[in-house]
Formats: structure tokens, C-alpha cells, sequence
């Protein structure tokens, strides 16, 4: 989703560059390593926490692990302009292909997680040579009858696919004889493959390919002059997108040790997009910002269950209207000393006119 | 042989013929300028010839070889690359990063390629054609501005320096100099002329601005109602008596231009 708002925006408060003072105020160490000693700083809490965390908290930390993995990948694909609105129902492709590939060939899991994601690229890259005809609108429209038409088909084929009742009996994960049913175990299963994956999407989100597609996004036309195969080069995105929303998928349906069609329905991919749509999809950490920030409030928000929706449905709407960059867009604030705060704050007052 | 060969090419929007039976040959090392009046078909001959429309008929030889309806990309690995009359840019990327862009097809990386970082060696030496590239299109000023942030003929000088990246060796100019004061035409025409002088691109230019078009072209072919109505030398042009009534009815092609 383009921010309709950037353009105009830029010139004013010129956020997207670095301001002088900026430049000084920040050592060259700090610009050079910040980003890295923060992972590592970050991977190195996310190992210790589990020992001290609940077992509730351990278990939510594993569908965060799953959620970052299908937040990023969507994001993946969103680079290219096409908003998908499959992406649940490609991770159920990938956790349908674990519970009967895992079931009924007993696949072992190290082999059977990437094995997912294989099958769900694949039929990503079928789906995606009719959808190549789309884009914008008639993209995510065409991308949502694809998605219900593969749930129609887990609801209403028994065999293999269990219809409504699903899939149950998947084996539990093993990995090297050692088991993972423990939730430390699989924590560590999960965040392993969730590292992986984020690492692999932000090389190529930074690289040429990447680069690509972002072209695309920006002008389409334009790319295929300058020699972007732009048929191939969307293929791509979603390829790689699908075979990790499959990755995504095998982990929970070993988590589940059943699936069924519910797992997948349209309000799991309303939330996916709210996570993307308030964290921003412009940058790379935009996703992984919304991610976090929404796991944490959807856990706050637990007694108020009904109004759940309404919540993040207004959420949504405010973002939008108030800050459609997302909190990604937040972030080169962090960087400009408080004056400029200040003044930004008193442009924005004489401004603003309510509706 | 000419390095452009078009026989009877035509492209219809349903009933109306946009460009029909044209021909046109463009030979190696010239700078041909293509005019017409408003909606003459001119832009649609460009996005014909690279590969943005497919023809409704006819051939379009490119070094030999047919590339009537491929698509652009494919147009572009062959050596033939477009600019477009709008400002057309990559804007959330600054000039440099638009021409590296721009230098997709001589930049082969694989996806395992970009996940390991084995590319690092071809980048570096992609970003050094791609300054020269800046350089010699006069922007190395703006080198690390946002696209969107470029005056207006810094911008329309970009679109020129990323056709170039693509390494052509047929370039077609839709109108390179809309818009531009006159200092900044004079810059453009330095630059197109250049272009063959040092860097051997033959181009094909479809311009408005009469003067620039008088000034670079020692060849112009003119199109009206999508055939081609003259060709010849810009004296013969000018003295063309069916060119003259079509463009203005009168007797003054030029206007107040000259």
C-alpha cells in the first residue's frame, strides 16, 4: 500500500533523510553496529526468557515466532504492489501438507518444515500464472476467491483432507530423537526457523531482487522498460512469500497436533493485515513492529472478547487516517532532537482541520 | 542492412487505426527525429516498437532479428530501450539507486546469490558504471537526492541517464526536452548528441519542441493520422508543403519558435 501522503509530507518535514544535527547527534559507531548489537541484544533475551517465562507466555511466544514469519513474508509480497488477501490459506497449505505428509509418511520434522513450504511455493507459483493478469483491486479480490475456493475444498473433501473436522493425530515433532512436545523445546524449534526465515527475507529485501520489486511496486511499466521481467520477478515474490507462510504452517499444525479449516479463515487474515497495515509496509521492520505491538495488545484485550473486533477495527481505521505510514513511520523521529519535535508539533496544529 | 526495420506496421484500438502500414528504417549511428502533430501516433509507434503494445500487424526487425510483440523486457535485453514523455521514476529511491536499477540486465543475481551476499563484486562494478553514467549526464551534483525531490529537468535528465544504464543500443526519446527552460534543452540536446558521438547509441527522437528536433536531427520522418506523411532532411521538412498544411493549415510550420 503506497502512503497516499508520503509525497506531500516529504518536502515539509524532509523525514526521510537525515538532517545534519542527526548525522552529528549519532555517533559513527552507533550508525555503523546499532542495528546489529540490538539483534543480538535481542536474540540474546529471547533465549534466556523462556526459562523464566510461564508456560501460557512460552506457548504465545511460539504463535509470535509463527506470526513474525507470515507478517514478514506478507510483507515480502506487498513490496511488489500486490496485496494478497491468501496468505492464511497459504500457511494452511503448508500446515495441511505437513499433517498428511507427516501423518501418512511420517516425514520427519526437520525435513517435513522446509518440505512444507516447498509444496506451498509450488502451488503459490500455479495460483500466481492466473493472478499474474490482476493487479491492485482485482489482485487481492482474485487472490481472496483463490483462498476461498482451497477452503471450500478442505471443508467439503473428506478424504484426505478430513472436511470440517479436520486433521487430527499429527505426529508429534521429533528433531535428532530429541522431543519437541516440550513448549522450551519447541520454543527454541520455532525461533530457530523464525530467525532463519527473517534473516533470509531481509537479505532480499535489501538486495537487487528486492530492489526489483519495489520497483515494480512504484511503476510497473517503467521496470519492464528498464528490463524487470515483471511477470517473473511477481511470480518470485510470491513464491518465496508462499514457501514461507508454508514454513509458518508446518509449525503450527506439529504445535496443533490438528488443524481443520477454522485455523484458516478470513478473520485470521483480517488480523495479518492490521498488523502489517499499523506497523507500516514501506520499510522491513514495519511488519515486525506491528506484529509485536498487536500480539501484546490482543493478549491485554483477552477479557474484553467481544469487543475485539470493534477495537482493532477502529484501530485500524485511526491508523489509517492519522498515521497511514504505520509506526515504522515513527522511527526517524526517534533520531530528531526534542526543538524539532516542538515545531512539527505546532505545524501540525495549524494544519489540522477535523473532517 | 538498417539496424531498424519496420514494414507496414499497424495498431488499432478497435476501429480506430492509431498507426497503420508504416515503415520506417533507422540505420546505425543516426540521430532520426520523429514529429507530428497532437495525436498523430507518434507515442504509439514508441510503444509498439518497444514492445509496451503489441502490433496489430506487420514486422519490426532489430539487428536482424524479429522483435515485434515480445515483451519490453525482452525488447530491452536485445538493445533497444525507451524513455517516456511523463516523468516516469523510481521516486522512493534516490538518483543513484534509480540508474542501479536501471542496470537489471547487466546485473544477474540469483536469489541464493542475494541470500549469501556472493554478488558484492558485480555491485561494485555496477556502481561504477553507474556514476560514470550520472557524471556524464550532469547530475553527479544530486547523486544521493530522492527522486521525487529533483527539479524538473534533473528529473527528465535521470529518465535519460537510467535508459542508459540499460546499456541500448537503439534508444528512443519520447520527448526528452517537455517542460524545460532553455538552458536545460541545450544541456539535453549536448547530451543527445553525444550519445552517438561517444557512445556510438543510435536514437530515435519523437520531440515537440521543433527547434531541438531541427537542431540534433539530420533525418525526420513525419507521421500524421498514423502514417507517415514526409521524410527527409530538416531543409526538406521545413520547405514540405503536405507537412506545413498539417500542421498548421498555413504557411508557418515554425510558429513563433523561429
Amino acid at each position: 500500500m503506497k502512503n497516499p501522503n508520503g509525497a506531500a509530507s516529504t518536502p515539509a518535514g524532509g523525514s526521510a533523510l537525515p538532517t545534519p544535527s542527526a548525522a552529528a547527534s549519532n555517533p559513527d559507531w552507533r550508525r555503523k553496529y546499532g542495528g546489529w548489537i540490538a539483534v543480538i541484544a535481542i536474540l540474546a533475551a529471547l533465549c534466556v526468557i523462556p526459562f523464566y517465562m510461564k508456560f501460557y507466555h512460552i506457548e504465545l511466544s511460539i504463535i509470535y515466532f509463527m506470526s513474525v514469519i507470515l507478517a514478514v513474508s506478507y510483507r515480502l509480497i506487498t513490496t511488489t504492489g500486490d496485496w494478497s488477501f491468501a496468505h492464511i490459506i497459504l500457511q494452511g497449505i503448508g500446515a495441511y501438507a505437513t499433517a498428511l505428509l507427516a501423518k501418512h509418511v511420517g516425514i520427519p520434522f526437520i525435513v517435513m518444515v522446509p518440505l512444507a513450504g516447498l509444496v506451498t511455493a509450488a502451488v503459490g507459483a500455479i495460483v500466481m500464472f492466473p493472478m499474474l493478469r490482476t493487479k491492485g483491486f482485482a489482485f487481492f479480490i482474485a487472490s481472496f476467491a483463490f483462498g476461498e475456493f482451497i477452503r471450500m475444498v478442505w471443508m467439503k473433501v473428506n478424504n484426505p483432507f478430513g472436511g470440517t473436522g479436520g486433521i487430527v493425530n499429527i505426529p508429534s515433532p521429533e528433531l535428532f530423537g530429541l522431543k519437541l512436545t516440550s513448549s522450551v523445546n519447541y520454543y527454541f524449534a520455532c525461533m530457530a526457523f523464525m530467525v532463519a526465515a527473517v534473516f533470509i527475507m531481509w537479505r532480499l529485501d535489501r538486495s537487487r531482487i528486492g530492489n526489483a520489486w519495489k520497483a515494480i511496486h512504484t511503476d510497473d511499466m517503467l521496470a519492464e522498460c528498464m528490463g524487470v521481467n515483471v511477470a517473473r520477478y511477481r511470480t518470485l515474490a510470491f513464491v518465496v512469500g508462499s514457501f514461507f507462510a508454508g514454513i509458518a504452517g508446518a509449525l503450527l499444525a506439529y504445535r496443533m497436533g490438528s488443524i481443520d479449516p477454522h485455523n484458516f479463515e478470513i478473520t485470521q487474515m483480517v488480523y495479518l493485515v492490521i498488523w502489517v497495515v499499523i506497523g507500516g509496509a514501506s520499510t522491513f521492520w514495519g511488519p515486525l513492529i506491528g506484529v509485536t505491538i498487536l500480539t501484546v495488545a490482543f493478549e491485554w484485550s483477552r477479557p474484553l472478547l467481544e469487543w475485539r473486533p470493534l477495537m482493532f477495527g477502529s484501530l485500524l481505521i485511526m491508523f489509517l487516517i492519522f498515521l497511514p505510514g504505520g509506526l515504522e513511520s515513527l522511527l526517524p523521529a526517534l533520531r530528531r532532537p526534542p526543538g524539532e519535535h516542538y515545531a512539527r508539533f505546532r505545524r501540525w496544529l495549524t494544519t489540522f482541520r477535523p473532517g | 542492412m538498417a539496424l531498424l526495420e519496420i514494414r507496414n506496421l499497424s495498431k488499432n484500438f478497435g476501429g480506430l487505426a492509431a498507426v497503420s502500414e508504416f515503415d520506417l528504417d533507422v540505420e546505425e549511428g543516426e540521430i532520426r527525429g520523429i514529429i507530428g502533430p497532437n495525436g498523430a501516433g507518434k507515442t504509439t509507434l514508441f510503444n509498439v516498437i518497444s514492445g509496451t503494445y503489441r502490433p496489430s500487424g506487420g514486422t519490426i526487425i532489430f539487428e536482424g532479428r524479429s522483435i515485434a510483440g515480445k515483451r519490453p523486457s525482452a525488447i530491452a535485453a536485445r538493445g533497444a530501450v525507451r524513455t517516456f514523455q511523463r516523468t516516469a521514476l523510481f521516486e522512493e529511491f534516490d538518483t543513484l539507486g534509480n540508474v542501479s536499477i536501471a542496470r537489471h540486465l547487466h546485473a544477474k543475481e540469483t536469489i541464493f546469490g542475494a541470500i549469501i551476499g556472493t554478488a558484492r563484486k558485480m555491485e561494485r562494478a555496477n556502481e561504477k558504471r553507474a556514476e560514470e553514467i550520472i557524471e556524464f549526464i550532469g547530475l553527479g551534483e544530486v547523486k544521493h537526492e530522492l527522486a521525487i525531490n529533483l527539479s524538473h529537468g534533473h528529473q527528465r535528465a535521470l529518465n535519460v541517464a537510467m535508459a542508459l544504464a540499460a546499456e541500448p543500443r537503439l534508444l528512443m526519446l519520447d520527448e526528452p526536452v517537455a517542460g524545460m527552460n532553455p538552458s536545460e534543452t541545450a544541456t539535453m540536446t549536448d547530451i543527445i548528441r553525444s550519445l552517438r558521438k561517444d557512445w556510438g547509441i543510435t536514437v530515435i527522437l519523437v520531440e515537440h519542441d521543433m527547434r531541438t528536433v531541427m537542431d540534433v536531427c539530420e533525418k525526420i520522418t513525419v507521421i500524421n493520422f498514423g502514417q507517415k506523411l514526409a521524410e527527409g532532411t530538416p531543409d526538406e521538412i521545413v520547405s514540405n508543403n503536405d507537412v506545413i498544411e498539417a500542421y498548421l493549415g498555413s504557411d508557418d510550420i515554425l510558429g513563433e519558435d523561429f
